[in-house]
């Protein structure tokens, strides 16, 4: 069985080779295809291993197979191998599914554009990269999917690169993850260091009974956790998602929303054995995680465009799933992340309809009343919102659930993060229905602007259909006790995952059920008192609206402004570091080196400069400074 | 001397005679010139199949050449170096019909000195070899003789050149002085029988010697004259320029430091840990404003030699081979990303500026393809070559343990992601941008093999490194 193991991989990375060698003599359709068949290849794969696996018991379900070994020399012995246990099938699933679900989808919106070949091969290394991440039974292999993925990101943000703004966009999302990045290198240097391996097994295996310090499991997991909050956009790293939206809206479903931005809860559950070594940075991971949730949704009621409410909505679903492995539902993490796979990628596909169908237009003061005109998409989206708010019977009302209630049954002072748990929940409800509202009724502004709507063919009117199913159904595999279900979905899981001392694990076994039962009623409440609020103010009374907007003043702006973090970065970091690469050029180049040589279309000047610096003998001032380095080695010598 | 000490310089020899014909064949030979060219290919080709047929250890000369694994491994990269400096050149030269025969008879002799360089085990054999590599490189430098900038770079590099080549020269004279000695054993026991880098006179005399080598490897602040140097000179010499002789410096250097200073680590790691941390942050921050290639190359040949400086400062067995793995990997990958740099470059250099790249992949697929794998190792990501040899260096450097040395590693690691910066930009470029006219590049069949040989060091022996590696272990075993 496990011999098939590498097919996974193998589909998208030829799709990636004969899209990108040979697409030149593929039609645009054939493109599409083909990119969409190697996904296919590697979902049809992973769904018979798992299918396998469900009739294995629950400790023979492991798959491993080592490619090749990569440096077999000494103590250095570094297999590269996939591994495929219950989490990795799970997330390849996703990964697999939801993507193929967006690769056709592609079909359809990218028909038309002179580089969709370049696109489907972009697409198709990414899905190619990011199955390398999840399967990694070694966190080399891991990293180079987790560099991979960036990369594709960066390509693909920038995709319609004519757009300045777009460039850029690309450029900020690259750097702020070389921030989270440098964490997690430093992090894999410590851990080879400490355990001579970097398999993730091994590892977990040594590390409960080493002889080390908290301190060292701490510095580690806070490193690894920077990786995850660059890479799945948690504050303070969360500038560069909002600002990703630049590129083409499958993209930000499947990249943004779906699979790569969730790998940082995948890496924090992969590693559950490191992170529950250390408490503090599970509490720190938790606490990131809800405040998080709660600015980022709070930042959601007032954006105006369509994709950016959709990217502050995911940056905030994000921050539940941190806050649930924060607390030690790591089970719970992954479960929300499979739903919100599924809802949030149907939202963006909805959504990316929408643009399709008004040629582009992502602003939602010039939306409305598309009801009548997008039908299929009126109502996918529907199930969309609904499963987002946490609508009872939809899946992202099991997985909100089961996180607020893990946080509420851990004890040691964190209920708080149950309540504000709760109170985004509300304010979820509230900016999902928002955007709803104000998409699919009310005035028809579109009308003014000259549009002429029409749903979208049904190459991705089929996507948006399956992913609305997936978006009811997907929570019924983790029904709660409470609710007279087993929670298939944690037991599956549980065998890889850490049992973390003190919560979460016993209390979602064994919950009190009358309280769980309490708490699931109070949060729909509150979601229905949010949908209620949002159908109050925009489709009774738009003028509340402004109203509203006025009478808050300042915490609208703020809101609004996304609290200026974008301009605070901006001026305390990117400026300072601007001046001294500037700095240190002007100062090397210029006065020290070579000034006039970087310009191009200024050759007399430079010939002319040139001489006349051989003239005024700036070699002199070369030389000078060679001395001032001989002087500083002599010296130190004879200090020292 | 006896016939086995000849039989131990006979590839050099191989290589002098080659240039000798060269030259004659220059009187004698009308344009065009193609077999010049393959003349030189062929005694490099005759100089590889010597170096392999030679018997490996020993020292000759009265000891003054050592033939170990280490001379094999590094006369390899050499031959190979030259080999690639030559093929570039062939249409690079056609182009702007400079086709001349010294040509490649300077680049072979350059290639003899760098291969004296790592044979050296005498400080006068050292300096030999580097003014051999030294004097042809100062002509090679300023070739394009209409051009100002090839002469000004080339007067640049003599006058700084003979200036650094003064205090080396002086180095090992006051060593000399100091030890009685120029032999890098005889070195090391009088530095061992006498206890510490003292008197002041030893201690000065080492104190050149570095300075001599930090300008041969362009460490900060010793590397004013390389991106002016890179810059003026003909592409096609910067391709060697900045692989050759710096794999030859920091050959030597590495050498020396372990076999003759090994001891005395505690009075000089100071200094190299500095030169080391300024090399890489200065030559990647500044790397960032370069919009011309060749000059961000240069720039990036400056970070390299930061981190190469670690393996120096660290000086253990295992950061010996990293640097042997590094510096194989470098210099194939930094000759073919000059290699298409010389290409793409056009006439009287007019698209040397990253706008010139827009579009490249459309233009040129295959081209753009092996410039995207040269960046990408050059920037360290797996599964290049290239990261193997920051990770082999940098993890060398953390098993000592020594804070300081893993200081140094979290400077290097955030220098090399500042560095991803750069080397992705004309990656964005080349496939993101639309080209600014269409027409396809002429590509030239020559310079194929180059690339070829690139694309089996980058990716075969990042991933399946196992042969470099055993190579590379040997190499780094003759130095202890």
């Amino acid at each position: 069985m496990a011999e098939t193991l590498y097919l996974i991989t193998l589909f998208p990375l030829l799709g990636f080779l004969i899209n990108g060698l040979a697409g030149r003599w593929l039609s645009e359709k054939q493109s599409g295809y083909i990119a969409s068949l190697a996904v296919l290849g590697s979902f049809l794969v992973s769904a018979q291993l798992l299918l396998a696996f469900l009739a294995l018991p629950a400790e023979e379900r492991l798959l491993t197979q080592t490619l090749f070994s990569w440096i077999p020399v000494g103590d250095l012995n570094i297999q590269v191998g996939y591994r495929f246990d219950p989490l990795s099938a799970v997330m390849a699933l996703v990964v697999s599914g939801v993507g193929l679900l967006i690769h056709i989808y592609s079909i359809g919106y990218m028909q038309g554009d002179p580089g969709v070949r370049r696109y489907f091969s972009f697409l198709n290394l990414f899905t190619f990269m990011m199955l390398n991440l999840v399967l990694a039974d070694n966190l080399v292999l891991m990293f180079l999917g987790w560099e991979g993925v960036g990369l594709c990101s960066y390509l693909l943000i920038g995709f319609w690169f004519e757009d300045e703004a777009k460039a850029r966009a690309g450029m900020k999302a690259f750097i702020v993850n070389r921030i989270g990045d440098a964490g997690f290198i430093v992090a894999l240097i410590l851990l080879y260091h400490q355990f001579g391996t970097l398999s993730i097994s091994e590892i977990a295996q040594a590390a409960p009974g080493a002889q080390i310090g908290r301190g060292f499991f701490t510095a580690t997991t806070l490193l690894m956790f920077l990786g995850a909050v660059g890479k799945s956009a948690q504050i303070p790293l969360y500038v560069w998602l909002p600002d990703a939206m630049a590129g083409p809206t499958p993209v930000s479903a499947l990249i943004h929303a779906a699979t790569m931005v969730t790998a940082g809860v995948y890496l924090i559950a992969r590693n559950s054995v490191l992170f529950s070594l250390a408490p503090a940075t599970m509490s720190i991971v938790a606490v990131i995680g809800i405040i998080t949730a709660f600015f980022a949704a709070t930042i959601a009621i007032t954006q105006n465009d369509i994709k950016k409410v959709l990217a502050y909505s995911t940056i905030s679903q994000l921050g539940y799933m941190f806050t649930a492995v924060g607390v030690g539902a790591f089970s719970a993490g992954i479960f929300h992340l499979m739903t919100h796979a599924f809802f949030k990628g149907l939202l963006f596909l909805g959504a990316g309809s929408v643009i399709h169908g008004l040629k582009g237009e992502q602003d939602l003061r010039s939306m409305g009343g598309l009801k009548e005109q997008l039908p299929t998409t009126h109502w996918t989206m529907l199930v969309g919102v609904m499963a987002i708010a946490g609508i009872p019977g939809l899946s992202g009302f099991f997985s909100k659930d089961e996180i607020l209630w893990a946080a509420f049954s851990r004890h040691e002072g964190f209920s708080w993060l149950w309540l504000a748990g709760i109170v985004t929940a509300g304010i979820t409800a509230f900016y999902m229905f928002r955007l709803f509202f104000r998409t699919f009724y009310g005035k028809a502004a579109w009308q003014e602007a000259g549009y002429q709507p029409h749903e979208s063919p049904s190459v991705m009117t089929i996507p948006l259909v399956l992913l609305a199913f997936l978006s009811i159904l997907g929570g019924y595999v983790g029904i709660p006790a409470a609710l007279g279900g087993v929670n298939q979905f944690h037991h599956f899981l549980e065998p890889v995952l850490a049992v973390y001392p003190g919560v979460g694990a016993a209390a979602v076994q064994h919950p009190s059920q009358g309280l769980e039962l309490l708490l699931m009623g109070v949060s729909t409440v509150v979601v229905l008192g949010g949908i209620y609020y949002a159908y109050r103010v925009y489709v009774q009374q738009p003028t509340l609206a402004d109203d509203l907007a006025q009478r808050m003043g300042l915490l609208h702006r703020l809101s609004f402004n996304k609290y200026f973090v974008d301009e605070a970065y901006h001026l305390l970091i990117v400026r300072p570091f601007q001046a001294l690469a500037e700095g240190l050029w002007k100062w090397f180049d210029i006065q020290v080196v070579d000034g006039a040589v970087n310009g191009s279309g200024h050759a007399i000047a430079r010939i002319s400069g040139a001489i006349r610096r051989i003239q005024s003998g700036l070699i002199q001032h070369y030389a000078s400074i060679i001395l001032l380095g001989v002087i500083f080695i002599l010296i130190y010598l004879y200090i020292d | 001397m006896s016939w086995s000490d000849l039989n131990s310089t006979l590839p050099e020899l191989a290589l002098a005679v080659t240039a000798l014909i060269l030259l004659i064949l220059e009187v004698v030979k009308e344009p065009p010139r193609a077999q010049f060219a393959w003349t030189a290919l062929g005694g490099i080709a005759l100089a590889l199949v010597l170096e392999f047929a030679l018997p490996i250890e020993g020292q000759f000369y009265n000891g003054m050449i050592a033939l170990d694994h280490f001379s094999r491994f590094l006369n390899v990269i050499f031959m190979i170096t030259a080999a690639g400096a030559v093929l570039i050149a062939v249409p690079y030269l056609r182009k702007s019909l400079e086709e001349r025969g010294e040509y490649y008879a300077l680049l072979l002799f350059a290639t003899i000195g760098m291969m004296f360089m790592a044979k050296a085990h005498d400080l006068t054999i050292l300096f030999l070899g580097l003014e051999l590599l030294s004097i042809p490189l100062y002509i090679l430098v300023g070739f394009y003789r209409h051009r100002v900038r090839s002469n000004e770079a080339s007067l640049k590099y003599l006058l700084l050149g003979a200036f650094s080549t003064g205090f080396f020269l002086f180095g090992i004279a006051l060593l000399y002085g100091s030890t009685g000695a120029t032999h890098y054993d005889a070195i090391r026991q009088a530095i061992v029988s006498d206890g510490q880098l003292s008197p002041a006179m030893t201690l000065a005399g080492f104190g050149l010697l570095l300075v001599g080598f930090a300008f041969k490897v362009a460490l900060v602040p010793f590397h004013m004259y390389a991106p002016d140097v890179y810059e003026g000179a003909p592409t096609a010499i910067t391709a060697f320029l900045s692989t050759g002789p710096k794999v030859a410096g920091f050959a030597a250097f590495l050498k020396v430091i372990i076999t003759s200073f090994a001891v005395t680590t505690q009075h000089w790691w100071g200094i190299v840990w500095v030169l080391a941390a300024l090399t890489m942050t200065v030559g990647n921050v500044t790397a960032i404003r370069q919009d011309n290639l060749k000059r961000m190359l240069a720039f990036s040949s400056v970070a390299h030699a930061g981190y190469l400086a670690v393996a120096v400062l660290v000086g253990t067995y295992d950061s010996a081979f990293g640097m042997m793995f590094y510096l194989a990997v470098y210099a194939v990958t930094t000759l073919g990303a000059f290699g298409v740099v010389a290409l793409i470059e056009g006439e009287e250099e007019t698209s040397l500026e990253i706008d010139g790249y827009r579009g490249l992949a459309r233009r040129s697929p295959f081209l753009a393809a092996i410039f995207t794998l040269a960046m990408v190792s050059l920037a360290g990501f797996p599964p290049t070559a290239g990261f193997l040899g920051k990770y082999f260096v940098f993890s060398a450097a953390v098993d000592t343990g020594n804070t300081w040395n893993i200081w140094l590693v979290v400077i290097a690691i955030l220098n090399s992601l500042i560095s991803v910066y750069y080397y992705l930009r004309p990656v964005v470029a080349m496939y993101m941008q639309e080209p600014a006219d269409e027409t396809p590049l002429p590509m030239s069949r020559v310079a194929v093999p180059v690339f070829l040989v690139l694309v089996l060091i980058v990716l075969g022996f990042g991933i399946f490194p196992m042969m470099l590696v055993k190579s590379g272990v040997a190499a780094a075993g003759s130095l202890f």
